[in-house]
C-alpha cells in the first residue's frame, strides 16, 4: 500500500508554517510565509553526516582540554567536564553531578550515536521501525539544547569569581570546543529530515 | 495554487484532511503519531498575556543581578550580558557569543517579535512586517535557552556555595518566572492559527 505523501502527489509542505501547496517550479517561495520550499530538505543526509563529522572531531578536545581554569592562592586548577563532575560528586552534590554528567557528556555522545544510527539507516533505505525511529529523533531534537549547560556554568563562574589575587576563574579552551559540539548537533538534527525515514515505503509500521 | 484544508504531516509527509477538533483536543498523525495540530482556546489572547508577562520579567532579570557573591567583604554581581562580556574580554569570544545569543538575544527576540506580532493580531490590524517577523521567531525558537541557562545558574551556585556566600538575586527569581511563562505560551500559542490569521489578510492576488 502506498500512503498518500505530499511529496507522491507532487504537493509540498512548507517547513516554517507548514502549508501545503502546489509549487509551480523546482525552487520557489512559500505563498504564505514566503520560506523557500523543498519537498525534503536539501542534502539532508550529507550536511547531517559532514555536521556530525565536525561535531565528533570537537567532541574529542571538548572532554580533553580544561573547561575552567581556577587561579588561587592555593595555585591554579585545570577542571574539564569529567573532573568537574567529580568534584561535585566528592563533595555531596551527587544529584547535580549526576545531572552534568548527564547533559555535558551522555546527551553529546548519545546525540551523535543515534543521529548517525538515523543517517545510515535511512541512507540504507531501511524499512524497519520507522515509528520509533522517528520518536527517536523527537527525542533527540529536545534533549540537544540541554548539553549547553556546561557553558552557562563556566560563564557564571567567570562573571562572580574575579577577585584579583584571592581567587580567578577564566574559561578554558575546553569551553570554546564544547560549545562548538552542542551548536554542531544542533546544526546537525536540523539539517536531517524525519521524512526521509518514511519515504521507502508507504504502508504501516512493520 | 493554494490546498488549504489539506496538511501535511512535518514528520513523515502524510498527507490528511484537517478536521476541526472540540477546544483542548489535538489531531496525532496516523503513521508516526507526531501530534500535527491541537486546538488551543482563546491561543492568540492567553499567549499575549502571558508574553506581558514575560517581558516585564525579562527586564527584571536583566536589570537585576541573577546572583551576587561575597567572598572577605568583596561583593560581585553579574548581569547575562556582563557575564557575556567578561568572558570575551578573557578572550573567549565564541563562548561569550555563544552565551550572548542563546541566553539574551535570542529570548529578548522570541519576547518582543511574539509580543510585536500578536498585539498587533489581537487589534485586528496586520502591518506587512507581521509574516516575516513570524518566521524569525518560528526558526529561531530552538536557540532560546533560558531554562538551560537557569539550570546551570543553580549548578554554579552549588560550586560556589563551598568558597564564598552566594545569594540568589531578585534576577534569579524573574528568570524563574520567565521560564514558566515561556512554556506556558509555547503550549498555549497555536501557530497554525496565528499562519492562518495571516494568510486571511495577506494583501496577495487571489488564487
Ligand atoms: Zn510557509
Ligand atoms: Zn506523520
Amino acid at each position: 500500500m502506498n500512503a498518500p505523501t505530499a511529496a507522491r502527489l507532487g504537493l509540498v509542505a512548507c517547513q516554517v508554517c507548514e502549508l501545503v501547496s502546489r509549487p509551480p517550479a523546482a525552487a520557489c517561495a512559500c505563498p504564505r510565509c514566503g520560506a523557500r520550499l523543498h519537498s525534503r530538505k536539501p542534502d539532508s543526509i550529507a550536511r547531517t553526516w559532514a555536521l556530525l563529522l565536525a561535531a565528533a572531531i570537537l567532541y574529542v578536545p571538548a572532554n580533553l582540554e580544561p573547561v575552567m581554569i581556577t587561579r588561587s592562592i592555593f595555585g591554579t586548577q585545570r577542571d574539564t567536564i569529567l573532573s568537574g563532575v567529580a568534584y561535585l560528586w566528592h563533595s555531596g552534590s551527587w544529584p547535580l553531578a549526576v545531572l552534568v554528567f548527564v547533559a555535558s557528556v551522555l546527551v553529546p555522545l548519545l546525540k551523535l550515536l543515534a543521529l548517525s544510527y538515523l543517517a545510515a539507516s535511512t541512507q540504507r533505505r531501511s524499512r524497519v521501525r520507522q515509528r520509533q525511529k522517528t520518536r527517536l529523533y523527537r527525542l533527540l531534537e529536545f534533549i540537544g539544547r540541554w548539553s549547553m549547560l556546561d557553558v552557562f556554568v563556566v560563564m557564571v563562574l567567570v562573571a562572580l569569581v574575579k577577585m584579583g589575587a584571592l581567587a580567578n576563574i577564566q574559561a578554558g579552551p575546553g569551553a570554546m570546543w564544547f560549545g562548538g559540539v552542542v551548536v554542531l548537533t544542533m546544526f546537525a538534527s536540523m539539517s536531517f529530515d524525519p521524512r526521509l525515514i518514511w519515504d521507502p515505503s508507504g504502508g504501516a509500521d512493520g | 495554487m493554494k490546498h488549504s484544508n489539506l496538511i501535511a504531516c512535518h514528520e513523515c509527509d502524510l498527507l490528511q484532511r484537517e478536521v476541526a477538533l472540540p477546544p483542548g483536543g489535538k489531531a496525532i498523525c496516523p503513521r508516526c503519531q507526531t501530534t500535527l495540530y491541537t486546538h488551543s482556546i482563546d491561543s492568540i489572547d492567553r499567549a499575549l498575556a502571558l508574553m506581558l508577562g514575560a517581558a516585564l520579567l525579562f527586564v527584571i532579570g536583566n536589570v537585576f543581578p541573577v546572583v551576587s557573591m561575597e567572598i572577605q567583604g568583596q561583593r560581585t554581581e553579574a548581569l547575562v550580558w556582563q557575564g557575556a562580556w567578561r568572558l570575551h574580554q578573557e578572550g573567549e569570544t565564541l563562548v561569550g557569543v555563544t552565551v550572548f545569543l542563546t541566553a539574551f538575544l535570542f529570548p529578548l527576540l522570541q519576547i518582543a517579535g511574539l509580543l510585536a506580532i500578536l498585539l498587533p493580531l489581537r487589534l485586528g490590524l496586520t502591518p506587512r512586517y507581521l509574516v516575516p517577523a513570524f518566521r524569525l521567531v518560528e526558526q529561531s525558537k530552538p536557540w532560546s535557552m533560558v531554562e538551560v541557562f537557569m539550570l546551570g545558574v543553580l549548578v554554579s551556585l552549588v560550586k560556589l556555595a563551598h568558597m564564598a556566600t552566594v545569594v540568589p538575586g531578585v534576577g534569579m527569581w524573574a528568570f524563574f518566572g520567565l521560564i514558566v511563562l515561556l512554556a506556558w505560551a509555547s503550549s498555549t500559542l497555536n501557530p497554525h492559527e496565528v499562519w492562518a490569521r495571516l494568510e486571511v489578510s495577506a494583501p496577495e492576488p487571489a488564487a
